[in-house]
């Protein structure tokens, strides 16, 4: 695994030592996980909901009582000014 | 009059080791009240808490909220501890990780919303593994919970906080979330009733998302009644979780006292795993004569190994959980992600990997299709029993610092909770022994939306053994 | 031997769906102009435990909009997660659709006769509003989540346009279609139509697809993206005449310059990690109710184009009538009151714009200029007048601005009956010159 790259994918900061950490214990895991190999699913469908259900949906209707206050959404934000939220520029546009 | 008075405020104080049904025939006929009640648990969570660390959070304003409850409420003025990954609004909600410490729920789960409408009272916030990442509530940024029967050991994961107040009747029932394992393991170790429903069955809106297929919130309670009384208010459908069942719930308590005669059982022999210590598959063999005795029948049966489940659930699970942890990226709410802890890092990354270009196929795809064998072996296996019993852990509770530098500890310890909660199936663990203190689990499985025939056979079985009786000295 | 460099052009159209709430929660998808974070949700804003239900008729739109443009409309859907990290991306994935999507392999026919294939058409959410600027002296963005959740439609084509004349004509037909639809307002100004234009350039005759495409972002008009486009020709053939293929990037449009830059994008992993969105149960559409939309799907341009021309309404007319929604429902309108449908396209043409939303006012208007005949004599007298009391629009002519003259054509149409627009407008024309 990269795991330089892996940690950009997943925006995580890992320090040298966690790289290290985690890229002999990621060996270790995916030799666990290589078990599942043992068997052949080429026949099969997965599984990706066990749940069985489809269609499920909603109508188009606003629902009033669920749009959080102003204070609410504000309320756990470290930078926030005149409604918005705010947080350092990106400087991948212009 | 001196003597009867004594022995009144001595029964009154220890009001904390009631059950549900006990606390509510005491609060309807007025033997209590309901301020009483949450003051006597109150009481005893400051008094074990300091060891315990059971609770991430204590609601001290509990008391006042118990003073007008409406009491024809099913639940009113029963004290309910919450896993600290259910929002109720106004409280913490941390999922024991220093990325929430200090956010506070936005709005209702179903799940709280549902409790608070029948006038529960939320005591508190458990402790867990955070982001629900173990089987040790070891991994919370907020320190270990201890096992009540010994405090040397864990409690189990990752519902261990509601599993340890349970036991230590720190509350009279608490709520955990199982994604595999995370509320049967801790209540094997802990010697209480740990129910996981159905997927589906109780809405997950507004529980912190570890893996969406399989995460399921459930009762933990200190018996069977219990679980059935709880399992009633917070199942049922929810138009804002479009995977909630359609169906209605049964009522859970109705016949649950029926007798078991022909029931059909099945002893997963594949579960009694190699290296199984003899004690634990003796207690085991002890369960199934119990059952025999309560007039059902008991014959081995065969499952998949279930081996295969780690590799699945670590797929799925990790994959699910790098998408589902995304949205905690310190803008709108929390810290940034360089408070996420090691083992929520670790997670994240395998599963970003395993959804990464030219990997998807051979790890989650491969996985699901796994996952589908996995669940047409139980649904042949169901086609000749009614339920499936077995060892919930391989073991008791393990010391304390038995999970670090394991990465898979979790997945070790779940391996025979996994392949029903991959699969979806409904499960519940509940005390059948001992061994040097601690306490053994046995687990009880059925096909789907079969919650009805488990709360049956447990409560048959806890009729007839005391095992969840048997109460730490704390 | 000089090389003749043709375009290869394909488009990724979004389209802003109107309908009443968000794609996935109960929020109000009208979000212009409303207070910032004012129409938020746990499930938009992306708190924890939040989860998505999807909205029944931003489904059927999009099947709709699918079966507008001939798609196939797959019976077996689902959404999927697209993974990536933004601050505008609350969930830090967006819900859209991979593997599956709701419709593909459609076509448009086009006036000119060109057929443009249609790869698919899905749905999708949209994403917060970022606003670049200042506070306390740093450079910041602001984040409005109002916007989302909203409901998008993705419409992508094959990379079949090789001019920058069809490119335009597909778009406004698209938004004809849109239109007509009355899913979405299309509005590319207000930002309910966005486009992406891929476009490379290979050589005459050959059929391979170019080893590089540059994208053109952020154009919020049909007049920028034409500049845009011939601008883009123009930069990649000097480019390629010179030995050198251009970089694969992104890029915007200067209004000013007219010209477009590149936006110096870091090498973002595009690697957006795919998978079956957990929290949604697959969809399965019925046949039959996909046949019962395809039926009741409101009469196409290209159909009524057909239609028109084989009824003996000249390809102009036909054109200009199919060029416009409104123009299109009201033709329709006429013609289920029983008017025929030369006349219906004849009143439609010439009916002053604004009274176009009205029915019965088409319909006075017709019946007054029937009842006026107005002679070349009279239209002089009134030009001069108009022209005499309308000094500024003179000077906006004269100094380039052609459609000034359009207010005189409705004003003096207003008062006097029946003149025909293009009589009138050559009348102008020539007075101004005159002056």
């Amino acid at each position: 695994m990269d795991v330089k790259h892996i940690a950009k994918l997943a925006n995580l900061t890992l320090s040298a030592d966690e790289e290290k950490k985690f890229s002999s214990q990621f060996t270790d895991t995916l030799k666990t996980i290589a078990k599942i190999n043992e068997l052949d699913t080429s026949k099969v469908e997965p599984t990706y909901q066990v749940s069985n259900l489809h269609n499920v949906t909603r109508p188009d209707k606003i629902q009033p009582d669920r749009i959080l206050p102003l204070e609410t959404v504000m309320a756990s934000a470290i930078g926030t000014h005149n409604g918005y939220f705010v947080v350092p520029a990106i400087f991948h546009e212009n | 009059m001196v003597i009867l008075w004594s022995r009144l405020s001595s029964m009154k104080t220890d009001l904390y080791r009631l059950d549900i049904a006990q606390a509510r025939n005491k609060l309807l006929k007025k033997e209590i009240s309901a301020p009483e009640l949450v003051r006597s648990c109150l009481e005893r969570i400051h008094q074990l808490n300091p060891k315990l660390n059971a609770f991430t959070y204590i609601n001290d304003s509990a008391i006042k909220q118990s003073e007008h409850i409406d009491s024809s409420l099913p639940l009113a003025g029963i004290p309910i501890a919450l896993k600290d990954n259910i929002l109720s609004a106004g409280l913490p909600a941390t999922a024991s990780s220093l990325v929430l410490e200090n956010y506070i729920s936005q709005y209702d789960s179903t799940v709280a919303k549902k409790l608070k409408d029948a006038g529960a009272i939320i005591i508190g916030k458990t402790n867990m593994d955070a982001w629900a990442h173990g089987s040790s509530t070891e991994t919370s940024d907020f320190g270990p919970t201890l096992n009540p029967h010994n405090t040397d050991y864990l409690p189990g994961g990752s519902s261990g906080g509601s599993a340890a107040a349970v036991c230590a009747d720190m509350c009279i029932a608490a709520i955990g979330t199982e994604t595999a394992g995370s509320i049967r393991q801790p209540a094997s170790w802990c010697g209480i009733t740990g129910f996981k429903p159905t997927y589906g069955r109780v809405s997950r809106y507004g529980i912190i998302a570890m893996a969406s297929s399989t995460d399921s919130p459930g009762p933990m309670t200190k018996n069977v009644s219990d679980a059935a009384l709880l399992l009633q208010i917070i199942a049922g459908n929810d138009s804002q979780d479009a995977t909630s069942s359609p169906s209605d719930a049964p009522d859970y308590s109705k016949d649950i006292n029926s007798k078991i005669s022909g029931l059909r059982i099945g002893l997963a022999k594949d579960y009694l795993l190699p290296g199984m210590s003899g004690q634990v598959i003796s207690l085991i063999r002890n369960a199934a004569a119990d059952f025999e005795k309560l007039g059902a029948s008991v014959e081995e049966i065969s499952l998949m190994d279930p081996q295969y489940s780690i590799g699945v659930y670590t797929i799925l699970q990790r994959s699910e959980v790098s998408s589902n942890l995304a949205r905690y990226d310190g803008i709108r709410f929390g810290k940034g992600r360089d408070s996420f802890a090691e083992e929520a890092k670790r997670r994240i990354m395998l599963g970003t990997y395993a959804l990464s270009a030219g990997y998807y196929d051979q790890f989650y795809r491969k996985a699901q299709q796994v996952r589908t064998l996995i669940v047409k072996d139980f649904e042949k296996a169901f086609k000749n029993v009614d339920l499936i019993i077995g060892p919930t852990s391989p073991g008791t509770a393990l010391p304390v610092g038995a999970s670090k530098n394991q990465p898979m500890f979790g997945e070790m310890e779940d391996v025979l909770a996994e392949p029903s909660s991959i699969a979806g199936l409904p499960g519940v663990s509940v005390p059948c022994g001992f061994i040097k203190g601690l306490p053994v689990g046995l687990q009880i499985i059925s096909s789907a939306f079969n919650e009805k025939k488990i709360l049956q056979a447990a409560y048959a079985y806890q009729s007839i053994t005391n095992w969840h009786k048997t109460k730490p000295q704390l | 031997m000089k090389k003749n460099w043709q375009p290869v052009i394909g488009f990724e159209i979004h389209v802003e769906l109107s309908t009443n709430s968000k794609m996935f929660c109960g929020c109000p998808a009208d979000h212009f102009s409303k207070a910032p974070n004012t129409q938020v949700c746990p499930v938009c804003l992306g708190l924890p435990g939040a989860l998505p239900v999807p909205n029944a008729v931003a489904i059927e739109s999009c099947v709709k909009l699918g079966l507008a443009l001939g798609c196939n409309i797959n019976t077996s859907s689902k959404f999927d997660r697209k993974n990536y990290f933004y601050p505008d991306l609350s969930k830090g994935y967006q819900i859209s659709q991979y593997d599956q999507p709701f419709c593909y392999k459609g076509k448009v026919s086009l006036p000119s006769g060109k057929v443009v294939r249609i790869t698919r058409v899905h749905m999708e959410e949209d994403t917060a509003k970022l606003q670049h600027g200042e506070l306390d002296g740093q450079k910041v963005s602001f984040i409005d989540f109002n916007r989302s959740g909203v409901p998008l439609v993705e419409i992508v084509t094959e990379p079949d346009f090789d001019n920058a004349r069809d490119a335009i004509d597909f778009l406004k037909e698209i938004q004809v279609i849109v239109r007509l639809l009355k899913i979405s307002t299309a509005d590319m100004e207000k930002g309910s139509m966005r486009l992406e234009a891929n476009i490379s350039m290979r050589q005459e005759g050959e059929t391979a697809l170019p080893g590089y495409k540059v994208e053109i972002k952020n154009v919020n008009s049909f007049r920028f993206i034409n500049k845009a486009m011939e601008y883009e020709i123009q930069r990649q053939t000097k480019e390629l005449e010179s030995g050198k293929t251009p970089a694969q990037e992104t890029r915007g449009f200067d209004e000013n310059k007219g010209i477009t830059f590149s936006q110096r994008l870091k090498e973002l992993a595009h690697d957006y990690r795919y998978f079956p969105e957990p929290d949604i149960p697959p969809i399965e559409l019925d046949t039959k109710l996909i046949n019962d939309w395809k039926n009741k799907l409101p009469e196409l341009p290209e159909a009524l184009r057909k239609q028109l021309v084989s009824r003996g309404v000249s390809q102009i007319k036909a054109l200009t009538i199919s060029s416009d929604a409104l123009r299109i429902e009201m033709y329709n309108k006429l013609i289920q009151n029983h008017y025929d449908v030369n006349k219906a396209a004849d009143l439609i043409i010439n009916c002053p714009s604004d009274l176009l939303n009205d029915l019965n006012k088409i319909i006075d208007w017709d019946k007054t200029r029937q009842s006026k005949q107005v002679d070349l004599k009279t239209i002089d007298e009134l030009v001069n007048r108009a022209l005499k009391e309308n000094p500024k629009v003179v000077s906006d002519y004269k100094s380039g601005k052609t459609q000034a003259i359009s207010s005189l054509i409705g004003s003096i149409r207003r008062q006097s009956g029946n003149i025909d627009a293009q009589v009138l407008k050559e009348v102008l024309e020539r007075g101004i010159k005159n002056l």
